[in-house]
């Protein structure tokens, strides 16, 4: 049993289709890049993927630890332990990140039949994990991503993530916005929480996130399709050569 | 029309009734009132201010009324467990519309009068008499005028010069009975030159027949005087409330005033605010929580008649069921107010197919020298909050429970004193998981 | 005491002379001042219209004498004596020939900027105007080389003529006689306007714009405008109005009526200039209109785009009722008041069909003693799904004894709507009136740049030519009325 199966996916937006026949297979231990020019059809993907309602499945199926991912609502998802990093977190005015969370890694627990945490016993867990990626205790404070900074927001979606300990995370453009001291922060947060039981997805379009996090597999997404999946030396070929060569390979 | 005749029938057949043991004030100030009551009628469709707030409906029922001052048997400080456990205050009870004098007597700075409006009418004449009904009686709201030509009792609260009372004041109010009722409620609060206070006012329903409250609420702040004005209504949806509260703010007072709805039937708060010398500064706030029919309509207008004075407006819903929210709005800076800052904003959020809003928000504006914006936007829960949310393995109900709690929160932070603030803040909670009606003991919600 | 810059300049500009106000000395033919059943029967005969015309106009005067005028609009309106206006006023004609236009007639046009010879004007890019005096369409413009296109243009007594069926399907459709007091007034004695009919799938070549003048003493104006864009149509229209210096004040109630069918476009734009009165508040023209669009077809569009610096009185409320699906409204508005003139003006949206939008932009600026009111309503019917409006009204004083207003009216009656409300009132901001004096710009030229400025996002909408009169307008209206 693999840890994510895609098969043949299709998804649109409204009228319009951007993910056309999508195969994937992920298993636990491997950290795969998604590269691909803009509006290829990434962000649909890990949208797709965790359940955005703005985005409907015309067909295919998709397999998340032998589940059919498909029938989940967002939050079952979740909880099975599939997380998504925003490109663009949202900021919930009013909403504490603390209480946020606590609501969020208790509703983790009691699905898997855990008792929730106690106050203290959360607040330790924050202290832990924030140290992860250097998040200061001011922010944790505050409203969620309200007023943060664009760093500041990345930082604190993989704060989220080592708090959720997912089994599969999708990083979106975790990198968009970020300079170098923060991208590497970001960087060693994420690779401190992989295990060889977990995976990651790290859809990006530069290299630089992927020379701190190193994926195994990298693929091409181009017009709603994986076109090409190779190995961590097509990282640097993309980087020197760009698209277009794939392009004229594929015969576009 | 129906209402009107009886009222007026109840008034001229009872006349006499009111005038026994009233206080001269209470009493001399009636007759002009129910002139004025008939001159102007109760307000029908057709009145651009009660438009979305017809409250004949209401007034058809056949209320009693306690005219004679009949007791209830137990006094109510031994049924009443609501108060806010961390917040010690000084208890005030007024069943229906009978104040309850305190058992024991309350320990309060010298010169400071308080209780029964009547009583204390009847005691301190010189000192109340040029307050009571001096705002009410230019006002133009017909229930107001009702009020002043019915009220028997109610509460005052006088502080003199200088006076700080650090300790919240909690005025109880609460209906009881198992007949329809109607009460006539009425409030004076008074404080002088530097004087302080915090004032909590509370209405509860305690059992489920109709009930309709009319009060009247006049407040005085004297130069720089301090009030924190709460109010707080928990009753059920068969309650209607009609409240006209009047202020009248001297230099350099600073009012803070907020009222918060969580459960009602149908309330009218007209607040009337006027800005009499410079330098004064008014934060007015309200949230009102609405399912079912409810209906909830705030109308304020602040008038600044001085200027460099400060006010703040800001006014929410939340919405669900075929709930109703309206808001009236209005500030009114007259041509010698210059150097004023008036803020107004209102936001609404409507969470169900049948939800509905009006918002007349308004701004009328003499002088130029001046800071004036308003705001009102209606919308719906954030989808993208709401996705996010659920991506963190939230449900949906509670991550809309979160947004909403979010959404209702900067009024909640206006409540300056932190336990009160605690104590709403976990009554709205409850209120949003639909549990509040569970807390009392009691079934009276649905 | 000496006159700080700014008190001089405010003396200036408020002595300012209106540039329309002079009188064209032509022969008048009126009826006698009164109105009853005969007045309106006599207006039609002249017009000689068809039965049912007059059949309508007698019902809304039937109506009309029921009503009261309203009153709920922040305007101290002297009382108008109805009996002592005449209801009808042509410029008479030495010929019988409708071609021949009286020479002074084309010199009052000419010199309001209008000239009326299309020789004088390239057709390609020009506007085609149709020119009311009084109660009377002079002439029209162009009328041939847009029949060529199929589109109708002329005044709305020849429609009645030549297009009676158009005319009769469509004339009340939007505004019906009974809508409210000065609408019933005017059903029951208009006189001219323009009629504008755009076929299927026409892109109307040229602005179209018709130019309504006042000239006659003593007499009222009531106009009437119909449009009606067909399918896939598009049509720019334009209206402008000016009226001699009288020290009496006189009555316009005018009603323009737009249908707008399936993806089709009208802009309306209009520049008031009304004769606003003297300094003292004395004369100049009460302003009483109905203006209206129905968006009826599926993606129709309209734009209301109004200057107004005229008139002594303005209520005036253009409107757009959105019932196609993703049909859309907008309405551009700067209303100057100075002296003592009062505004009350603003729109109306009413979201019908799903995924309607609608946008407001009301910019009022007050001088002098005038007061200026903006008054809206947006209402979201409950069958309108995901219905979108944002509105910003702002409100800019200059001088401590002007008035400001903003009266919102805001009804949802559908949860997916999101509604937005914004209005600041403020005066001219003095950081950048001394920016601009420190850079050695006189203030009366700063008050012009900055209220232009602040004006901009509206007076954009309008077409170019007209953008330009309506910039110096408002200078001309407003230039240093700092106090």
């Amino acid at each position: 049993m693999h840890l994510l199966e895609i098969k043949n996916l299709h998804a649109s937006i409204g009228d319009k289709e951007i993910i056309k026949g999508l195969n994937l297979t992920i298993d636990e231990g491997e950290i795969h890049a998604i590269m691909g020019p803009n509006g290829s059809g990434k962000s649909t993907l890990s949208a797709v993927l965790t359940g955005h309602p703005a985005y409907t499945v015309t067909e295919g199926e998709v397999y998340f630890k032998g589940k059919n991912l498909l029938e989940m609502p967002a939050e079952m998802r979740s909880r099975e332990g599939l997380f998504l990093s925003f490109q663009y977190p949202v900021e919930i005015p009013g909403v504490s990140m603390v209480n946020f969370m606590r609501a969020a890694v208790n509703e983790h627990r009691k699905y898997r039949g855990e008792a929730p945490l106690n106050a203290s016993e959360f607040l330790k867990l924050m202290r832990e994990k924030r140290a992860l990626v250097e998040l200061d205790n001011k922010l944790a404070n505050r409203s969620v991503n309200e007023g943060f900074s664009g760093g500041e927001k990345k930082r604190n979606e993989i704060f989220q993530m080592a708090m959720l300990d997912p089994v599969l995370s999708i990083l979106d453009e975790t990198d968009s916005g970020l300079d170098i001291d923060a991208l590497r922060i970001v960087s060693e947060g994420v690779n401190k929480i992989h295990t060889p039981q977990k995976a990651c997805v790290v859809i990006t379009h530069y290299q630089r996130l992927l020379d701190y996090i190193k994926p195994s597999i990298v693929h091409v997404l181009y017009q709603g399709k994986i076109v090409k999946t190779a190995g961590f030396e097509l990282v640097g070929e993309l980087e020197a050569k760009g698209y277009d060569w794939i392009k004229q390979e594929l015969g576009y | 029309m129906k209402a009107q005749e009886t009222y007026s029938n109840l008034f001229k057949n009872y006349r006499e009734v009111l005038r026994l043991n009233a206080a001269c004030a209470l009493d001399g100030a009636r007759d002009a009132a129910f002139a004025r009551f008939e001159a102007m009628g109760i307000p029908a469709a057709n009145n651009e201010e009660y438009r979305y707030c017809d409250l004949r409906p209401a007034l058809e029922v056949d209320y009693g009324l306690n005219l004679y001052r009949m007791g209830i048997p137990a006094h109510p400080g031994e049924v009443f467990r609501c108060d806010v456990p961390t917040l010690s205050t000084k208890l005030f009870f007024v069943v229906n519309d009978l104040f309850y004098p305190n058992k024991k007597p309350i320990e309060l700075p010298e010169g400071i009068i308080y209780g029964s409006l009547n009583e204390q009418l009847k005691a301190n004449p010189e000192l109340l008499e040029r307050y009571y009904n001096a705002l009410c009686s230019q006002g133009k709201d017909t229930m107001a005028a009702l009020n002043t030509a019915m009220v028997q009792d109610g509460f005052v609260l006088y502080i003199p010069a200088g006076v700080q009372v650090e300790q919240p004041l909690q005025l109880v109010q609460m209906f009881q009975g198992d007949i329809d009722i109607m009460a006539t409620r009425r409030l004076l609060i008074v404080l002088e030159e530097g004087a302080s206070a915090n004032v909590i006012v509370c209405d509860h329903a305690m059992s489920t027949a109709k009930y309709f409250s009319n009060q009247v609420c006049e407040i005085f702040l004297g130069k720089d005087a301090r009030l924190e004005y709460y109010e707080m209504e928990m009753t059920h949806d068969k309650v209607t409330r009609v409240s006209n509260t009047y202020v009248s703010q001297d230099a350099g007072s600073d009012l803070l005033m907020n009222n918060i709805g969580l459960e009602n039937g149908l309330t009218r708060n007209n607040v009337e605010l006027t800005f009499q010398a410079p330098d004064a500064k008014a934060d007015l706030s309200g949230l009102s929580l609405l399912s079912r029919q409810q209906l909830s309509d705030n109308h304020v207008v602040v008038n600044h008649k001085a200027g460099g004075c400060n006010s703040n407006q800001i006014f929410k819903y939340v919405m669900d069921g075929a709930a109703r929210g309206v808001f009236g709005g209005k500030v009114l800076v007259q041509p010698q107010a210059q150097k004023t800052v008036a803020l107004q904003s209102n936001a609404n959020l409507c969470t169900s197919k049948e939800a509905r809003m009006h918002a007349m928000p308004q701004l009328e504006i003499y002088a130029d020298d001046v800071t004036c914006s308003h705001g009102s936007a209606t919308g719906q829960i954030d989808e993208n909050a709401l996705f996010y949310m659920r991506q963190r393995g939230l449900s949906e109900e509670e991550a809309r429970m979160f947004l909403k709690f979010a959404f209702a929160s900067d009024i909640v932070e206006r409540i300056s004193l932190k336990p009160l603030q605690a104590r709403i803040r976990m009554l709205i909670g409850k209120r949003f998981r639909g549990e509040l009606s569970k807390c009392a003991e009691c079934n009276i919600c649905p | 005491m000496e006159k700080s810059p700014d008190q001089h300049i405010i003396e200036e500009v408020t002595s300012g002379e209106y540039k329309h106000g002079f009188v064209t000395d032509i022969e008048t033919e009126v009826i006698p001042r009164g109105l009853n059943e005969d007045v309106v029967r006599l207006i039609s005969a002249k017009k000689q219209e068809p039965e049912w015309l007059l059949e309508f106009r007698l019902k809304a005067f039937r109506y009309w004498q029921t009503l009261e005028m309203p009153t709920w609009a922040h305007l101290q309106v002297p009382e108008i004596d109805y009996q002592d206006i005449i209801y009808f006023a042509a410029p008479k004609t030495e010929s019988d020939d409708n071609e021949e236009i009286d020479p002074e007639l084309l010199k009052t046009f000419d010199k309001l900027g209008i000239p009326l010879e299309e020789r004088d004007r390239l057709l390609k890019g020009g506007t085609a105007v149709d020119a009311v005096m009084d109660s009377v369409s002079v002439k029209t413009t162009y009328k041939e080389n847009l029949a060529e296109l199929g589109i109708i243009f002329c005044s709305i007594s020849e429609a009645v003529r030549e297009y009676p069926d158009l005319v009769r399907q469509y004339l009340g459709s939007v505004v019906p006689y009974r809508d409210n007091y000065f609408a019933a007034l005017n059903c029951a004695v208009f006189s001219d306007g323009s009629f504008v009919y755009i076929p299927k799938g026409v892109r109307c070549p040229m602005e179209l714009s018709t130019y309504f003048r006042i000239n006659a003493v003593n007499t009222g104006q009531f106009e009437r405008t119909l449009i009606v864009a067909d399918d896939d149509s598009y049509v720019s229209y334009l209206e402008g109005c000016t009226a001699p210096i009288r020290d009496k004040s006189q009555l316009h109630a005018a009603i323009v009526e737009i249908v707008v069918n399936e993806r089709a476009e009208v802009k309306y734009s209009t520049v008031q200039n009304w004769y606003p009165g003297d300094k003292n508040g004395k004369g100049g023209i009460y302003n009483f209109v109905t203006k209206r669009c129905l968006c009826k077809g599926y993606r129709s569009k309209v734009s209301w785009t109004q200057v107004e610096t005229g008139s002594a009185i303005t209520w005036k409320y253009p409107s757009c009722v959105l019932k196609g699906d993703e049909s859309v409204g907008e309405f551009y508005s700067v209303a100057v008041t100075n002296n003592y003139q009062q505004a009350d003006t603003g729109t109306k949206m009413i979201h019908l069909g799903r995924n309607t939008k609608s946008t407001i932009v009301s910019k009022g600026i007050s001088a002098g003693k005038s007061q200026n009111s903006y008054r809206g309503l947006v209402r979201v019917a409950s069958e309108a799904d995901n219905a979108r409006n944002h509105s910003q009204c702002d409100s800019l004083l200059m001088g401590d004894a002007c008035g400001a207003h903003t009266f919102p009216y805001i009804d949802i009656n559908n949860n997916t709507a999101v509604v937005e409300h914004e209005a600041t009132t403020s005066k001219i901001n003095e950081e950048q009136l001394f920016y601009c004096q420190q850079r050695g710009i006189s203030t009366e030229e700063a008050v012009g740049l900055i209220v232009n400025g602040y004006a901009k996002e509206v007076l954009n909408k309008l077409p170019m030519e007209f953008a330009v009169e309506a910039q110096k307008l408002l200078s001309v209206s407003l230039e240093g009325s700092v106090g």
